[in-house]
């Protein structure tokens, strides 16, 4: 090693430690905050880590509104989607990968053209239908509009149709049926597709703030987005502490879930990049 | 019972796989686009029993109001920033992690994992501590600058500042994204071509760039501008959480004034063409991109 390389390395290294810690600023100041007494929050000196570590923020947020509630709103509406998300692709993805049938080559160019839509813009009609069938304000609202995705279908497509044709002929000799071999020989060995596909769709939707915005109005039903915007409203900004720390707790399911299993998550991540 | 022949079995059995997420497809995803496309030639406003044709009169609104104006000038303006930024710091960054990940893997990880932190992070959430960060008294952001004797900005007010402000948070939230694309374009280059620049007296670091690694993302490099084009396009919750569009609509955006003025002000039909508007931009970007550069793009 020379010493030009090694000064190389070291420059190197000191850019993208200084990049990586102002990205991180906003981690950083929101747990400090979410720490601190309100007085040392208002004091105009520069502090930052808190003098005596404020619990109260934590409890402050869990009782001034119902963040429980919040979360496990966000539970529901994650898990209902993804569960009829895979309930309805899983068997499609099957048929379009492994069957031949006339249709076929339409049914994949109207997956490939939903691929195009962003969903913000089935948003005017799908309200005007849920509110006609008096499903606005429910569970259905949040979930219904999600469950047929041709991100999920395109995925599993592609790692059924990379299956070994022997896997599934075995299948059918053994006399499973077409649906059986689908959720019993597919869907299993697509498992990563499944677990990618899994994070995506849950981060999406814990992330989302424009469809809850449009489809609740009743505060009982928000998920934590729009908690933390009903939150951060009703106190008009002046209590940080409890706010900063009821955005901790909402980063936090999948801020962990992406240290604990972080190649798992990029991987969910860069597939979703087909998504237009 | 009947028996069926195993032909009309064979189409039973297609039906029965296909049928469910066909339907979910047009009811939620493509008559919702039809019914879009007609209503934002009428001036229907929900909860109306009626509604009248009215042409392109919401179009023409859009184009020629100041306030449709500045929603797609903003969004253009966002994008144009957005897109470049974030594009050139995740291929930075991305070059120096693959590079660092070869003397010294477990820092190379944690620092992957840093920049990633705000794409999985909950952006509503954040979006408030940026406000914190970003707030004209007590924020440390105003606080830093005086201290450099530099003067703070009202940078969530100030109407020449707030789109901008908001581009920088566009930028820290992209960032990692594409750096995790761009790494995964540069695992997948051979080794034996860097081998070969050697070979070539291309040795010095810019040289096996350019004549190596540049050529060889060529279809990451799209993939990633295709990707942060359509999610930038979408910019809505920062803007919901932080702006509301404002002050006087100098950070309204395409998705924004389609919610406000949809569910907000109830004005279905102008949402409508607003939302036809959104559409085609997009398609428009993800398909000329994909031409453009398919032509230039070095594929293996």
């Amino acid at each position: 090693m020379t010493a030009r390389g090694l000064l190389g390395r070291t420059a190197t290294l000191a850019v993208l430690c200084l990049g990586a810690a102002i990205v991180l600023i906003p981690f950083v100041w929101m747990i400090s905050l979410s720490l601190k007494p309100a007085a040392e929050i208002f004091s105009p000196d520069f502090t930052l880590l808190p003098s005596q570590i404020a619990w109260q923020n934590y409890i402050k947020a869990f009782t001034e509104v119902p963040l429980h509630r919040f979360l496990l709103n966000g539970v529901i509406v994650c898990f209902g989607i993804l569960f009829f998300q895979l309930l309805l692709a899983v068997p499609l993805a099957y048929a379009l990968a492994v069957r031949d049938f006339k249709l076929r080559g339409l049914l994949f160019g109207l997956v490939l053209a939903g691929l195009l839509v962003p969903y913000h813009v089935t948003a005017v009609p799908l309200f005007l239908g849920l509110a006609e069938l008096k499903l606005l304000n429910t569970y259905s609202a949040l979930i219904i509009p999600f469950i047929a995705s041709v991100f999920g279908i395109f995925l599993f497509r592609q790692y059924f149709a990379a299956l070994p044709a022997d896997l599934i002929d075995a299948a059918r000799v053994d006399g499973l049926s077409e649906t059986a071999i689908a959720w019993r020989i597919a869907f299993p060995n697509a498992w990563p597709a499944v677990t990618a596909f899994a994070i995506f769709s849950v981060v999406a939707h814990w992330n989302d703030l424009f469809w809850p915005l449009i489809a609740v109005s009743d505060r009982d039903l928000a998920t934590p987005p729009r908690g933390v915007l009903y939150f951060r409203d009703e106190e008009a900004g002046s209590d940080v502490g409890p706010l900063m720390a009821a955005a901790t707790v909402i980063n936090a399911p999948l801020v962990l879930g992406f240290l604990l299993a972080q190649r798992r998550f990029i991987q969910g991540f860069t597939m979703s990049g087909l998504k237009g | 019972m009947t028996r069926l022949s195993s032909r009309s079995r064979g189409i039973l059995t297609d039906l029965w796989l296909t049928a469910p997420a066909t339907l979910g497809m047009i009811v939620l995803i493509f008559a919702p686009v039809l019914v879009v496309v007609v209503l934002s030639f009428t001036d229907y406003q929900f909860g109306a029993r009626s509604f009248e044709w009215i042409g392109l009169e919401n179009y023409a609104t859009i184009f020629t109001d100041p306030i449709g104006q500045r929603a797609v000038v903003n969004t253009l303006i966002y994008v144009a920033v957005v897109m470049p930024a974030s594009i050139v710091l995740a291929l930075l960054v991305a070059l120096g992690v693959h590079e660092a990940s070869r003397w010294m893997p477990r820092l190379a990880a944690a620092l992957r994992a840093a920049y990633f932190l705000p794409v999985a992070a909950t952006l509503v959430a954040m979006a408030t501590v940026w406000q914190m960060l970003l707030h004209p008294t007590l924020g440390p952001v105003n606080q830093a600058l005086l201290a450099l004797g530099l003067p703070g900005q009202d940078w969530l007010s100030d109407r020449g500042l707030v789109l901008y402000t908001l581009t920088i948070i566009g930028v820290w939230e992209t960032v990692g994204y594409n750096m995790v694309l761009f790494l995964a374009g540069l695992a997948a280059i051979p080794h034996h071509l860097y081998d070969a620049a050697d070979i070539d007296g291309a040795n010095r670091s810019w040289e096996r760039f350019w004549t190596v690694t540049w050529p060889m993302l060529g279809p990451t490099t799209l993939f990633v501008m295709v990707v942060t084009a359509t999610r930038s396009f979408r910019v809505f919750e920062i803007v919901a959480t932080l702006t509301d569009g404002g002050p006087a609509f100098a950070s309204d955006t395409l998705v924004f004034a389609m919610y406000r003025e949809g569910f907000v002000y109830f004005k279905a039909g102008y949402s409508s063409a607003i939302t036809v508007v959104f559409l085609v931009f997009v398609l428009i970007f993800t398909l000329a991109q994909f031409r453009i550069l398919e032509s230039r793009v070095h594929y293996r």
